[in-house]
């Protein structure tokens, strides 16, 4: 088993207990709603259900940001395109799935295409009605995209601020372009009005228990693949990158491959995390690809802590969790606390919470040490080390682009 | 005229007529000889009384002729005396407008026939209307219809025309039905197509496009030339309409981004809150606008002069209250100040929607800034005009405030090497807050502007803001003129895409290229050069 492996391979403690509790939770939540009486104290609503499980693709989302943006240094404000892109993969599998059963009753076009009069299905739309094709679909759009992009923006040292604003741009483009209804994604109505996935009914109890399995296991995944991968070489690699890039570039490595496969390998998970989501809330439309959304997705991955890896996770929970409850109960106040949180925390909590527990914990002399360690680096070890706890001393020197 | 055979002896006749009418005024007696002719049945007949009156001249033609639109028009069947039922219900005399009692009348009637009649002889009579709009509001009418028997009363007209520009539409009109007419000489229809060409609009095109199948290849020729002519000059004017369509929208580029690119070029900062000042500076108008409303309501007018200021200081305010709180703490971490005024602008979002509701808020235009007028072929607005002329002031203000002044070179100081600037006694950080506030307060002036042209709500800076990033980008910081350029070009090149791509896709387009042109200059087009880039 991968867990198993990986665990055998020396992961750090956090790490490692974060990703029992994730399968646990995978087994255990799905059970307590399925096979528990309503009336039980331990039972699950099956609505808290789908709600969770809702949360885990953002905390997928969000981890899939922090490897970009807390160890390659890329701040995407992009993002929610490649998650959108893997949901749209997902979601014309689902479209394709729904056969004669839509309104209009065609089964070979969905119902906004022949609402719109088109006789037959666009190219792009073959093979969406098997699922691997989907699956392969929601892993290789996003990541093509972001190597596209990736490829010319990194070879062109376009960096900081202005690679940011491209990602924006990007996105923006997306939506403009999936608003359309020429495009043959739904226009602005998108896809919904799911029936069934892989033959079982995606409304029911059943489903919505497996999909919340699934979701917790590729989180599960993602923490494991983005632990490793940081802890490898290519890893520390990144971590050089986001910290000193000339200097990393000047000692004899290729920044913009290092990031090209960062930036790459975190669209995927993204698209990952898309395709698990659509299910879920059973409608993809353009809206996701709002540049505000993206921006939404780098306050959960900066709350809970950048450059850390359980970090992102904790963050997209609590402040979606935040956001449930505030749009319930005080409406008119999320945008404040929003808001709020955006400004607290780059101003009071840098490195989110995750990083403040570790500084919290960590004794005074293990910080000091750090600090030397990392003001005089030394010949032997020109890569920086990993541990987020580096992370605020050299991100204050560290020479920012367009500064 | 139900014959077409009848049509050109018709217009002879009515020809005469006019002539004899305009030699000698007609007589009372006339007039009811004339009237007379409208009792009957015959709808022929009453189509020739029509013509008859409306080319006899008489001071009755129009209400006459008007009445029997309005089907007013009725007769007694005994001594087929003609009257016009008033609009309370009386009589009047339809020959001399003397009140008279009518008795037992009956309509007369109207078919499609008379009121084609009816139709072109209003036409004729309305071409000497005392108002020279209504003129030429016929004319223009008698240029589409190509009736023939309106030549002699166009004829008339030209002749007693004082109005110069009335008069040409009525000498296009004549040659209109010139060219329409296959019996013409060719000479004349030549010339006539001469006087079509230099009118020059789609209507011009489309009548030298459908002429009469008999016409000889001399004049068809003349035609197609005049047609080519044509062709060059509207494609010309459609050119010169997307070029003033692009210049509108960079200007309104430019006044967005402007104070941003300001901002980013001196403290490498992208401030994301910039839209709402925008936004904030388009509720300022509001506020302005209603005190004014309640105050002096005399002074609506000069409303835009008083909320200038206003938005400058109100914007400016914030802008500085936001630098000494918040992005004096994040100096140097460029990617955390564009989250944390993201932040500012979710919450200043915010607070004006609970303030002033979430809907739309309606600013008055000054009425100096409504209406327009043309240049050759080219629409001109009022309001666009001055938001062109405005962006321009704006521009030219901030160059001469950077170049001019004191504060001026410290921040392009600041802006080329901060560290040596500092070293030579600049306090830098009075520098960002200044400009930060400069920036700003700019931006409230762009909403004062833009609350002419676009919905005063939360979410206008909403709408402008990424397009104000793609002109930073594209320009380049640290050099106005890289803004100007970068504005003009991304409005101009979506306005001339728009009519092939569409409005959406064009703008897809404009993105895609920007992001492919930033892979070849980094920087954007007027980059900064020297060690400063690489800071």
């Amino acid at each position: 088993m991968i867990v198993a492996r990986i665990l055998a391979n020396g992961l750090d403690r956090r790490v490692a207990a974060f990703l029992v509790a994730l399968v646990a939770i995978a087994i255990a939540v799905p059970a307590l709603n399925l096979l528990l009486p309503p009336d039980n104290p331990l039972h699950v609503p099956t609505h808290v259900v789908a709600l969770f499980g809702k949360y885990l693709c953002y905390a997928l989302l969000a981890l899939s940001l922090d490897l970009a943006w807390g160890f390659c240094g890329i701040l995407s404000l992009g993002h929610g395109a490649f998650f959108a892109l893997g949901g749209y993969a997902m979601g014309m599998y689902l479209m394709r799935q729904i056969g004669a059963r839509g309104v209009y009753g065609n089964p070979e076009l969905p119902d906004f295409m022949v609402f719109l009069n088109w006789k037959e299905l666009p190219w792009y739309w073959y093979g969406f009605d098997q699922f691997w094709f989907a699956a392969i679909m929601a892993l290789l759009v996003p990541g093509l995209l972001a190597f596209c992009f990736g490829w010319l923006a990194f070879r062109s040292r376009v960096t900081g601020v202005y690679l940011s604003i491209i990602t924006q741009a990007m996105t923006y483009a997306l939506l403009l372009a999936f608003f359309r209804n020429d495009m043959g994604f739904g226009g602005n109505n998108g896809l919904t009005d799911f029936k069934e996935i892989l033959g079982f009914n995606v409304q029911s109890a059943g489903t919505r228990g497996a999909l919340f399995a699934a979701s917790a296991l590729f989180l599960a995944l993602g923490i494991a693949v983005t632990a490793t991968v940081t802890r490898s070489k290519l890893g520390k690699l990144m971590v050089a990158v986001r910290d000193a890039e000339s200097r990393t570039r000047f000692i004899g490595w290729r920044p913009e491959r290092i990031k090209l496969f960062g930036f790459t390998l975190s669209a995927v998970m993204a698209g990952v995390a898309g395709a698990l989501y659509v299910p879920q809330v059973g409608i993809i439309n353009p809206s996701e690809f709002a540049p505000a959304n993206s921006i939404e997705v780098v306050i959960w991955t900066a709350v809970g802590g950048r450059g850390t890896i359980v970090g992102p996770v904790i963050g997209a929970v609590l402040v979606n969790w935040a956001k449930s409850w505030f749009t319930v109960a005080l409406p008119d106040m999320w945008l404040f606390a929003l808001g709020a949180l955006f400004v607290a925390v780059t101003l009071f909590l840098p490195r989110g919470i995750v990083g403040m527990w570790d500084q919290w914990r960590s004794g005074r002399k293990e910080l000091r040490a750090v600090g030397v360690g990392s003001a005089e680096p030394t010949v032997e070890t020109p890569i920086v080390r990993a541990k987020p706890v580096s992370a605020p001393a050299l991100d204050a020197s560290a020479p920012q682009p367009a500064e | 005229m139900n014959d077409p055979i009848q049509r050109p002896l018709l217009v002879i006749a009515a020809l005469i007529a006019a002539l004899a009418g305009l030699l000698a005024p007609a007589s009372a007696q006339d007039n009811a000889a004339l009237v007379q002719r409208f009792a009957t049945e015959n709808f022929g007949e009453i189509a020739n009384a029509v013509n008859a009156l409306a080319t006899s001249g008489s001071e009755r033609a129009s209400p006459v002729i008007e009445a029997l639109r309005d089907s007013r028009l009725v007769y007694r069947q005994g001594d087929r005396a003609v009257f016009i039922r008033q609009a309370d219900g009386s009589f009047a005399d339809a020959a001399t407008g003397a009140a008279a009692d009518a008795g037992a009348t009956r309509p007369v009637r109207l078919n499609n026939n008379v009121r084609r009649a009816i139709e072109a002889a209003m036409g004729a009579l309305t071409l000497m209307h005392p108002d020279a709009r209504r003129r030429a509001a016929a004319a223009e009418a008698v240029f589409k219809s190509r009736d023939a028997g309106a030549l002699a009363a166009l004829t008339q007209a030209i002749g007693q025309e004082r109005d110069t520009r009335v008069k040409r539409l009525m000498e296009e009109a004549r040659a209109a039905i010139v060219v329409a007419d296959a019996s013409a000489p060719d000479a004349d229809r030549i010339t006539a197509i001469g006087v079509i060409q230099r009118r020059g609009d789609q209507d011009a095109l489309a009548m030298l496009g459908s002429l009469p199948a008999n016409t000889t290849a001399s004049v068809r020729e003349a035609a197609e030339t005049a047609t080519a002519t044509i062709r060059r000059s509207l494609a010309f004017w459609e050119a010169g309409q997307n070029v003033w369509y692009g210049l509108s929208l960079g200007s309104v580029l430019l006044l967005a981004a402007i104070g941003l690119a300001i901002t980013f070029g001196v403290m490498g900062v992208i401030n994301m809150a910039h839209g709402e000042m925008v936004m904030i500076g388009a509720y300022t108008t509001f506020v302005v606008q209603q005190a004014i409303r309640a105050i002096a309501p005399g002074l609506m007018d000069a409303s835009l002069f008083i909320a200038l200021p206003m938005a400058f200081l109100v914007a400016g305010a914030i802008g500085v209250a936001i630098e000494r709180l918040i992005i004096r703490h994040l100096y140097g971490r460029a990617l955390e100040t564009l989250l944390a005024t993201w932040g500012v602008s979710l919450i200043l979002q915010q607070a004006v929607r609970s303030w002033f509701g979430p809907t739309n808020r309606e600013v008055t235009t000054p009425s100096w800034m409504s209406g327009s007028f043309e240049i050759g072929n080219l629409a001109i607005t009022a309001n666009r005009l001055a938001i062109i002329v405005f962006a321009g002031l704006v521009f030219a203000a901030l160059l001469m405030f950077l170049k001019r002044t004191p504060f001026g070179l410290q921040t392009r100081a600041v802006t080329q090497n901060r560290r040596m600037a500092g070293a030579m006694g600049i306090r830098t950080n009075w520098v960002d807050a200044l400009t930060f506030g400069l920036g700003s307060g700019i931006a409230g002036l762009a909403g004062v502007a833009l609350s002419q042209i676009d919905n005063v709500s939360p979410n206008l800076g909403q709408g402008y803001i990424i397009d104000s990033f793609m002109v930073v980008v594209f320009g380049g910081v640290g050099n106005l003129w890289g803004t100007l350029v970068g504005a003009m070009t991304l409005g101009i090149a979506n306005k001339f895409l728009e009519p092939y791509a569409g409005a959406v896709l064009g703008k897809i387009i404009v993105l895609v290229l920007i992001i492919l042109f930033i892979q070849k200059r980094p920087r954007g087009l007027f980059a900064l050069k020297g060690r400063a880039v690489e800071a």
